[in-house]
């Protein structure tokens, strides 16, 4: 299966969640296949999508969220997996597809042909770990685990590829945080209100505050 | 009232001004305010990351989910999330507080904090990334004016703060 058709088969699968893309050719894949406001597309910091998304998932327990990670980008911030399983987010969908390979700078072998991710997931505690192969088998794996209690990690051993053929995401970063924000019910207006609020707090409190005697 | 204010402790103007998830990696600069975080859980919604470059993404995903994140690090951890608050934080206009202690700042630090500790500054001008450097008597204010530059730029600011700066 090729990288670019798993990550269809997931999105198709998709209904109000919230996605996470790892940087690369994950997030110009999956804006290619669906864009949407949910979609937060990562363009740089490798390694942080897991991450990302257990921070939506613990600020909005009730939304589930589902990460399109790499092999590459897991392995570089492996301590992600016990940060999930400590937080255990039961929303979480933690997809990871393995091409073996760094697959955006030129196909350059990566660890995961030799270290199971799955076996990794599991001693970490995720409560449901599958690896799929092949769209029918991946798309069964989906709609079990969208419904499941989570943390959910899903292997999904893709072809091995440099390159792709997805256009750039065609939006600004500010405009994709926005988008999603939005998505999430939390407007730009509204973390500056926030914050605005927050001045006026402290602003009175050192205006009330007299230093003792 | 005067009173009560003036033993508002760091913390408790932390949540007291809206900020409601906390995540980061300890340092002993901060250690009276991981001591509350610790006594009082729920209140701070603590997440404990496993590097400062993982806390930045945790804090953006919080912040996207309409949380108002603080993290808190060493400037040794700085130098782990310089990538995710250029290529995360910076451009996507994520307002998350940076509290940083300063290992280092005066050159009698032990020898891992010296480069670094002289590099701190700059390489936050270098990021050009908002911080300010509170003293004791001033740290109330450099909140408060670290709070309305996120609010003015929505991007990240640090308050970057020596040993025994926060009480």
């Amino acid at each position: 299966m090729r990288r670019a058709d798993a990550i269809a088969t997931v999105l198709a699968r998709v209904r109000d969640e919230i996605v996470v893309s790892a940087n690369g050719w994950i997030s110009r894949e999956a804006c290619a296949a669906s864009d949407r406001d949910a979609n937060f597309y990562m363009l740089g910091s490798m390694g942080l999508a897991a991450p990302i998304a257990l921070g939506v998932a613990l600020a909005q327990p009730q939304r589930r969220v589902v990460v399109l990670d790499g092999d590459g980008n897991l392995l570089m911030t492996l301590g992600t997996l016990a940060m999930v399983v400590e937080q255990r987010p039961a929303g979480f969908l933690h997809v990871v597809l393995d091409n073996e390979r760094y697959g955006s700078t030129g196909g350059q072998r990566s660890l995961s042909a030799t270290v199971a991710l799955d076996e990794l997931a599991r001693a970490a505690g995720y409560a449901h770990v599958r690896r799929a192969s092949g769209a029918d088998d991946l798309d069964d794996a989906v709609e079990e685990l969208l419904r499941a209690d989570g943390p959910a990690f899903l292997l999904v051993k893709v072809a091995p590829e440099a390159g792709g053929d997805a256009p750039r995401v065609p939006h600004e970063p500010e405009a994709i945080a926005e988008r999603v924000r939005a998505a999430l019910g939390a407007s730009a207006a509204a973390g500056t209100h926030d914050l605005v609020r927050a001045r006026a707090v402290l602003d009175a409190q050192a205006a009330a505050t007299t230093p003792v005697p | 009232m005067t009173a009560a204010n003036a033993t508002l402790s760091f913390a408790d103007r932390l949540l007291g001004a809206g900020f409601d998830f906390f995540t980061g990696v300890p340092d002993s600069t901060f250690k009276a305010l991981f001591g509350e975080i610790e006594r009082r859980p729920d209140d701070f919604g603590y997440v404990p990351a496993v590097s400062e470059n993982v806390a930045v993404g945790v804090a953006t995903g919080a912040y996207l989910g309409g949380r108002r994140p603080v993290i808190v690090m060493q400037n040794t951890g700085l130098a782990l999330a310089i990538n995710p608050l250029a290529s995360l934080a910076l451009i996507y206009r994520i307002p998350v507080l940076l509290l940083i202690g300063w290992r280092g700042h005066d050159g009698t630090d032990s020898p891992e904090h010296r480069v670094i500790g002289t590099s701190t500054l700059p390489l936050l001008e270098s990021l050009k990334l908002p911080y300010f450097v509170p003293d004791r008597g001033s740290l109330d204010a450099d909140l408060a004016r670290a709070v309305a530059v996120m609010a003015s730029e929505r991007i990240p600011c640090a308050l970057v703060c020596r040993p025994g700066v926060v009480a």
